[in-house]
């Protein structure tokens, strides 16, 4: 079983003097998986990734990368992450080309093996018109591709990537999006990101962290399911305000709803119904019963947005009691 | 092996893209021109009948070299990868800390010896161009040459230290220069208590650089002295990788 884990994170903690900056972690990534890390800004993303990179030392529990220990073997670790920190720090004065040759050489690719794969990435990630240019004079998003080039060089299993799309403008952050996708299959992916759209569009796992707590782990539409348990129904329709008020009272299986003015004759109606229940049905009957006019009837799907929100409000709460 | 090679390449090659190696290189020529000039001055003024080299090493510009561009030269060493982040990508590759320590040490310590180099024209247009070519020895030259490799290793494991404490590369140098002023002036302790059989007396000579160096440009190579630079030196590497190795258990 253990064979399909990627990432086995076990009640990992870091303390620094004062504060905890992650507390007691436990999360799994399988193979070939696109994990997204998402969490507010000072949540623990980064620290848990320089523990799984073997920059730093986590105060207590474990975890293992590609069923190697990070502690005692942080070596071949090591030699099976490619790692891209947050903003992507670069030797600035290297050329891209030279970079890049520098880095594989440092994980150790030999000579001829080091220049085929700097070839490979560099068409990979589109760097062959800036091949030879000094790094400093590139722009963000060419940068970010030499980062993410770097941290492909040496065929790593796992791909750790801290705030890939951060600084980028969307057409940047559109591209080196395909440039990830691209990559899943062959690479496990784990991506922190505080953008949720971003992990929505490419991840099929996501890891909801907040105060150094897990707060959710599992696949995107395990998560809706979760928290969206009563769907909401939105129906333009046309009649009169009052008997449309009347109607959506009288009717038992709407739990609450919302009448706003739309173009025209019709209103927007938003009904929420009660757990387990198919609205789009019971609006449609209603509609044709008494012969009144429909020109939308569709079913909002929860976000991940609603789900971070909810999931982090929740706990809030809690916190408050 | 390979990565360590990779890296002194790096450091080395990082001098030679930048300002600073150039800086460092004019200025250290700079001070090497002027003292020859002063040198010679003095020369004609009044024969002296010690070799080229210690008349060249007493013109004191020597320590002010040493003194000065071994901080700067180090300064940049971790000091930069830490405030530019490239420490990281650095730390997450298959390197040991120890490869890092010494190959960042190696690539300073050459650099530092190729500022020195050009010193080496100097005693070939005196012999080229005096009555008495013989006043320029090969072996105090040598020795000389000796004594400055011994001190870089000193200066430069010392500023490497330094900047792996800090972030900050000014930091790092005025640290290093700190550092090795302290160590320079424990030269004179040694002239400023009487000689004697004291312990004190005798822990103040073996101390002293500046007579350490003395020795070297008078062709005296004493194992003494370079004990003294070589445990330094370790001393000081060892430092160097405890701190890098301190993010561990930071």
């Amino acid at each position: 079983m253990s064979d399909d884990w990627m990432i086995e994170v076990e009640n990992l903690t870091k303390r620094y003097a004062g504060h905890t900056a992650i507390d007691g972690l436990s999360f799994n990534v399988r193979k070939g998986e696109i994990a997204g890390f998402l969490g507010p800004n000072g949540a623990g993303k980064s620290t848990t990734m320089r523990i799984l990179s073997c920059f730093m030392a986590a105060t207590s529990g474990s975890a293992k990368v590609a069923g190697h220990d990070i502690f005692t073997r942080a070596d071949e670790v090591r030699s099976r992450i490619g790692y891209m920190p947050e903003n992507n720090p670069l030797h600035t004065d290297m050329r891209v080309r030279e970079y890049l040759k520098f880095r594989a050489r440092l994980k150790g690719l030999s000579r001829a093996r080091s220049r085929e794969r700097v070839d490979v990435v560099t068409e990979q990630c589109s760097l062959q018109d800036v091949a030879s240019k000094v790094i400093g004079t590139l722009s963000k998003g060419y940068r970010q591709r030499v980062g993410l080039a770097d941290s492909l060089v040496h065929e790593p299993d796992l791909i750790i990537l801290d705030e890939p799309t951060i600084g980028l403008d969307p057409h940047q952050i559109r591209s080196v999006r395909q440039l990830i996708k691209s990559l899943a299959g062959k690479h496990t992916i784990l991506i922190s990101t505080h953008i949720l759209p971003e992990v929505e569009m490419i991840c099929n796992r996501v890891v909801i962290i907040r105060n150094g707590r897990i707060m959710a782990s599992d696949t995107p539409d395990n998560l809706r399911k979760l928290v969206g348990q009563e769907s909401q129904v939105v129906a333009e329709i046309a009649a009169p305000e009052a008997e449309l008020k009347l109607c959506w009272e009288q009717l038992p299986e709407v739990e609450y709803f919302d009448i706003a003015p739309s173009e025209g004759d019709f209103l927007r109606c938003s009904l929420t119904g009660r757990e387990g229940v198919d609205l789009r049905q019971v609006v449609f009957d209603t509609v044709n019963r008494k012969g009144w006019k429909l020109r939308e009837l569709t079913r909002n799907r929860h976000s991940l947005e609603d789900i971070f929100v909810r999931i982090t409000r929740t706990d809030k709460e809690e916190e408050g009691f | 092996m390979q990565t360590f090679v990779t890296l002194v390449r790096r450091e080395l090659g990082a001098f030679f893209v930048s300002l600073t190696g150039y800086a460092v290189m004019a200025g250290v020529l700079f001070l090497f021109g002027f003292s020859m000039v002063l040198m010679l001055e003095s020369l004609n003024a009044t024969p002296a009948a010690v070799p080229i080299v210690e008349l060249f090493y007493e013109t004191a510009f020597f320590w002010l070299i040493v003194l000065l561009a071994a901080p700067v030269i180090t300064m940049r060493s971790f000091a930069l990868e830490r405030a530019s982040g490239t420490y990281e990508t650095l730390m997450t590759t298959p390197v040991s800390d120890l490869e890092v320590v010494l190959a960042k040490f190696t690539g300073n310590l050459i650099f530092f010896l190729i500022t020195w180099l050009p010193l080496l024209a100097y005693p070939l247009i005196i012999k080229r161009n005096s009555a008495a070519p013989e006043a320029v020895a090969t072996g105090p030259l040598s020795t000389t040459f000796l004594g400055i490799f011994l001190l870089g290793c000193l200066y430069m494991s010392m500023g490497i230290f330094a900047s792996s404490l800090t972030r900050n590369q000014i930091l790092a140098a005025m640290n290093a220069f700190g550092m090795g002023l302290c160590l320079f002036f424990l030269s004179f302790v040694s002239k400023m208590i009487p000689l004697g059989d004291t312990w004190l007396s005798k822990v103040a000579s073996h101390v002293s650089m500046f007579d350490h160096m003395l020795d070297f440009v008078r062709g005296v190579v004493d194992t003494r002295h370079i004990t003294f630079y070589v445990s330094l030196t370790a001393l000081f590497l060892y430092l160097t990788l405890k701190v890098v190795e301190s993010r561990r258990w930071k």
